[in-house]
């Protein structure tokens, strides 16, 4: 056996110990199961076992499944295969729980999913008292469900309201509130965990559990016939309609609780694991497997890092412009233990980009996540000035001025005056092209775009992109800083708006196209938010100002001429802002008014201005919203900006918050199946204009039923 | 055949509140004392009745087991006469009278009682809870949203201000004061008695004449808590026109909670004869339907519709309205989508200010415009109500 281990002692207590070959967690796998259970059978076969201890060897009790052996069950599983799959460690469970000898589960640090349902399927659990030995059932966060009797168990030994809040938040839960819900029997110091294993199979344990005794029996046993069960579940339904209608998970954990509490135990199991392979066949638990899980962690890992390259490390980093954005870069880069320069023409003005750093940290340690010796250090990092002088010794510069083409050649010549001839030099512009704006640079190989998104210190995703001169070294190196501050990269090809603020701009200039269609604004605004947009179109279009889309039309009209045709919400942007006065929310009100102390409502001004119509089908544009992004990001991979679609899905979700239940705006086109968005692109191009029209690549994609992943698990097609 | 209507009584109707005259009486008290009344004021010989079909929205505990059959028995009826128990949600005191109605047309039955009986402090709402509210894959694929939301996103999709379904409430207070003053419900209202042979309760203890603009203005909104919950989310969801929800409903302008029983005595011609009565009025038609369960009270315009139309009628035909007043939303909502004067319907007050004892509203609400008719001498009326999960329906009836 390579992942688990038996000793057992003359006093006829065994211990069964976890300890994964292959990794550095223990981990839910298919040879695990197998080996799970020969020890099980050999365990109870053994007249001189008389109870055994369940622990581990790792620091952890047991992390959970392995995702990628669960999201390749989509692309290989009947609905019966998953049931039969999720049937499998449930009966290993059941095999502990049944085997007539009593089984106390020594947890030694986290137990999370299948881990925990593992640790649930024990006759007693005895958990580390240390904070970061938590447990937790999270599976609903990637779209699933715990399908090994983790509903059942927690239902039958917690009760229904504990079991829906853990469940549908999939939070995780310390040993003092574990031992409160009644979800592990005892909490004792780490020096006594072994002890107390035995001494409570020395005190002579029932090996036979509560739902498994004739008499057995619970409130949820008795269904709707409780008023209050009644009401639990109700209240909680609607709960989850906050989240949107996009993902199944939620529903069916609820239904599990609901229709598995009134069932004998085994049928229970069943019916959970039922509705577990309903959903581990769904795209969406895939989607949201695939894109959060091992496409983030493959990008974090470096997956776009081209190879052969050694590995770098920035020590200083000099931050060019102390804005919102230098000084949230400052911050991030600070707390991954980096050296900052913080640069901006005057030193008030780079005060000002440090002082944020001290209110972010100070907020931290106010709510106690952070120590104020901690956050000095932090802050003692980050030196300010106006003097280009202090940029000597840097490793990588990054530049965050004005974004104007002429202020940032200004800004790169004076500080490579400054720093050394090999210093990578970064630009953090959002929607200048990088190949234009190296050309003020006496060293293009060695510039590159890293765009980040704000608030820094909390968006995560970096959009990385190559200028035309850019060579491989620099992407590794900025790559490699991107890893230092923890932080997920994409890589993408120059082009206007590169990748994310590209698409973004179909999302929001869709908005005021409906707008100018005669949809009334509220449709507008949850039609966006029923596909699973965080914030309705308008409401983003008064957050961002309508300058900045119009600006970029502008622009593009200038260069482009007649071989572009703006949106068709631009006649409407241009009258908010010209006509009407209302550009922005910064402004003072734009699609939205913004009372004072009040919520924010729509302006009562639209319906006069631009009237309605009935007969809206909000179903449409729902749709609508999904496909105009999903369709430019296809025109980005086809033009090369984009050369994966990994990139593309982690930029939707991360970047812009396209909604995760799709994937990202590639895997929504193979969740669709690209026939079928191909069909219902070209009737949408038919009703609301070409923007909508697949291109002839996309057309021969379909037409040769080519996705944009080979399968579930990630790999990419070939482009 | 035709179906005819020859008397009606009900119970006043007490606070639904431990508190209230009738929360000592049980269920199938309520409704024994009904029926008793009904026989002994007619000398019915209830052997000439084939059926006693009984409404009730929350038929579990003590309301359960077919309540209208133990209360034949309580009552001391002939055990020849049957007894159902049907389920309408609060349309289930109508549905009772249709169904005898039916049974009567089709020439199987030849006399019946139809009515309804519910008592809200003793069988509280929710007791009947059901899958379509209560179970998560039901709840999630209707959109669920419970009924007072409903009535709130009627009023934000219509434009209805807190002002609109006041004022409308007033109203409701003032014809029911006005209707008790001028002894409009003496000809049915029956008094029940306790134990010891004493009233309880002899008036409809909901209203509040005293009610004024100001008092209904300063009422806390009933349901934005509830809202929080999750509902408005699924309300936008459903109905993505609403931006947010306008909560306008309270206590003082929704249907109060209450008790009581009422009871409808429907016949054929030769019954009246046999058993020397009079018909009141004939039982024209009536219809029930489906209509979009998430906002669950919407039914009244369509099912009166399909009510006229299945008696060869048009609105114009109709001299007095009666829809239920589940919440003053439902009825401005009619009102408007009829296009009918506000003094053509509801005239002796309703819900708002008399209470809706869910189950026997419908049979309740049937009687007092027969009474009205007759009082005002005018031919005929369509009674409907909203009811659960979408529902409604409606009944037309014509004096003879």
């Amino acid at each position: 056996m390579r992942h688990v281990s038996i000793t057992k002692g003359a006093d006829g207590i065994a211990t069964l110990t976890l300890d994964n070959a292959d990794e550095s967690v223990n981990l839910v796998t298919q040879p695990w199961l197998a080996e799970m259970d020969a020890a099980i059978a050999d365990l109870s076969a053994d007249a001189g076992v008389t109870g055994v201890v369940l622990t581990s060897a790792k620091k952890g009790f047991m992390a959970g499944a392995d995702l990628k052996l669960l999201v390749d069950g989509f692309d290989s599983m009947t609905r019966r295969q998953a049931y039969d799959f999720s049937q499998r460690a449930t009966a290993m469970h059941r095999a502990i729980e049944k085997s007539g000898k009593p089984w106390v589960a020594a947890l030694n640090g986290l137990a999370l999913g299948g881990g925990f349902e593992l640790a649930l399927a024990c006759h007693y659990r005895i958990l580390v008292d240390d904070p970061k030995a938590v447990v937790g059932l999270p599976e609903v966060n990637v779209g699933l469900l715990p399908g090994s009797g983790g509903t059942q168990r927690l239902l039958r030994l917690a009760g229904a309201r504990t079991a829906i809040d853990l469940l549908l938040s999939g939070r995780t839960v310390r040993p003092e509130e574990a031992l409160k819900l009644r979800i592990v029997d005892e909490v004792v110091p780490a020096a006594e965990l072994t002890d107390a294993a035995r001494s409570w199979l020395q005190s002579g344990p029932d090996p036979v559990r509560v739902w498994d005794r004739k008499a057995y029996t619970s409130v949820e046993a008795r269904g709707l016939l409780i008023p209050e069960t009644a009401v639990l579940f109700t209240t909680a339904a609607a709960g989850v309609a906050k989240g949107g209608r996009n993902s199944p998970a939620a529903i069916a954990i609820l239904s599990c609780l609901f229709e598995g509490g009134q069932l004998p135990f085994d049928r229970a199991l069943s019916v959970e694991s039922k509705y577990f392979a309903r959903l581990l066949t769904d795209p969406v638990a895939r989607n949201i497997i695939r894109t959060s899980f091992l496409s983030k962690q493959a990008a974090e890992r470096g997956f776009r890092r081209p190879a052969g390259i050694a590995p770098s490390r920035v020590t200083k980093v000099g931050i060019l412009g102390a804005g919102m954005m230098g000084a949230g870069i400052a911050l991030v880069s600070a707390q991954a233990g980096i050296a900052v320069v913080l640069l901006d023409r005057t030193p008030e003005l780079a005060e000002k980009g440090k002082a944020y750093s001290a209110r972010v940290l100070g907020k931290e340690v106010e709510k106690g996540r952070r120590s104020a010796a901690d956050a000095e250090t932090i802050l003692s990092r980050i030196q300010p000035t106006a003097d280009f002088a202090d940029l000597a010794g840097v490793d990588l510069v990054v530049e965050a001025v004005f974004e104007d083409t002429s202020v940032k050649a200004d800004t790169t010549a004076r500080a490579e005056v400054v720093i050394p001839p090999g210093t990578l030099f970064a630009s953090n512009t959002s929607t200048l092209p990088i190949t234009q704006l190296a050309e003020a640079s006496a060293r293009p190989d060695r510039f590159i775009g890293l765009h980040f998104f704000s608030p820094v210190e909390r968006m995560g995703l970096v959009e990385v992109i190559m200028g035309s001169k850019t060579s491989a070294q620099t992407l590794a190196q900025a790559l490699d800083y991107v890893a230092q501050l923890r932080k997920t990269p994409i890589v993408v090809n120059d082009s206007r708006g590169f990748y994310t603020s590209r698409v973004f701009q179909t999302f929001i200039h869709e908005g005021a196209s409906m707008l100018a269609e005669g949809v009334p604004p509220a449709v507008i605004e949850n039609a966006a938010r029923a596909a699973g947009m965080p914030v309705g179109a308008l409401a983003l279009l008064d957050e961002v100002t309508l300058d900045l889309p119009l600006k970029i039309v502008d622009q593009t009209i200038a260069e482009e001429g007649d071989r572009y045709t703006p949106p068709p919400g631009v006649p409407v942007l241009r009258r908010m802002r010209d006509e009407l006065g209302r550009s922005s929310r910064k402004a003072g009100g734009g699609f939205y008014e913004y009372p004072a102390g009040g919520r924010k409502h729509l302006w009562p001004g639209l319906s006069q201005h631009f009237p309605s119509r009935p007969d809206i089908d909000a179903e449409r544009l729902t749709r609508r919203f999904l496909y105009i992004q999903a369709i430019e990001t296809a025109r980005c991979l086809e033009e090369g900006v984009l050369t994966t679609p990994q990139d593309a899905d982690l930029g939707a979700v991360y970047g812009w918050g396209f909604p995760l239940w799709t994937g990202g705006t590639l895997s929504y086109i193979d969740t669709v199946g690209i026939e079928e968005f191909v069909a219902e692109a070209d009737r949408l191009a038919q009703a609301h204009g070409p923007r909508y029209a697949p291109s002839a690549w996309l057309r021969a994609r379909a037409v040769a039923g080519r996705p944009f992943y080979e399968k579930a698990g990630g790999t990419p097609c070939a482009a | 055949m035709d179906a005819f209507i020859y008397d009606h009584v009900r119970t006043p109707r007490g606070r639904g509140r431990p508190d209230g005259a009738l929360h000592e009486v049980t269920a199938v008290e309520l409704l024994t004392q009904v029926l008793r009344a009904l026989r002994d004021r007619n000398g019915l010989d209830t052997s000439l009745l084939d059926d006693v079909v009984i409404g009730c929205a929350q038929p579990v505990g003590e309301q359960g087991g077919v309540i209208a059959r133990a209360a034949v028995l309580n009552a001391d009826y002939a055990e020849t006469v049957a007894g159902q128990q049907i389920h309408r949600f609060c349309a289930s005191g109508l549905e009772a009278v249709n169904n005898v109605a039916a049974q009567v047309m089709s020439g199987m039955s030849q006399a019946g009682i139809g009515g309804g009986v519910e008592s809200m402090s003793r069988t509280f709402m929710g007791a009947d809870s059901g899958a379509w509210s209560a179970d998560p894959r039901v709840v999630w694929h209707n959109y669920y949203i419970p009924q007072g939301i409903g009535a709130d996103m009627i009023a934000t999709l219509d434009g209805f201000s807190r002002t609109d379904v006041d004022a409308y409430a007033l109203e409701s207070q003032r014809r029911a004061a006005r209707s008790w003053a001028e002894g409009r419900f003496a000809r049915s209202v029956v008094p029940v008695t306790d134990l010891l042979g004493e009233v309880l309760l002899d008036r409809d203890e909901h209203p509040r004449p005293e009610t004024t603009l100001e008092g209904l203005g300063s009422l806390k909104p009933a349901f934005p808590g509830m809202a929080a919950l999750g509902f408005d989310q699924v309300a936008m969801l459903r109905y993505p026109q609403i931006e947010a929800l306008s909560h306008v409903h309270t206590g003082g302008n929704s249907s109060g909670i209450v008790d009581g029983s009422g009871a409808v005595l429907v016949g054929s011609k030769s019954f009246g004869e046999r058993a020397g009565l009079k018909p009141r009025a004939r039982i024209r038609g009536f219809a029930s339907i489906g209509s979009e369960p998430s906002i669950m009270l919407t039914a009244p315009a369509a099912v009166s519709a399909k009510a006229l139309r299945n008696c060869g009628m048009e609105k114009g035909d109709i001299d007095l309205f009666e829809l239920n007043e589940a919440f003053a939303s439902v009825v401005l909502r009619y009102i408007r989508a009829l296009d009918i004067p506000h003094d053509r319907i509801n005239v002796c007050g309703g819900a708002i200010a008399l209470g809706h004892p869910l189950g026997a509203t419908g049979a309740m609400i049937l009687g007092t415009v027969l009474d009205e008719l007759e009082r005002s001498d005018r031919e005929t009326a369509l009674v409907t109500l909203c009811a659960g999960n979408g529902l409604g329906t409606a009944t037309i009836i014509e004096r003879v």
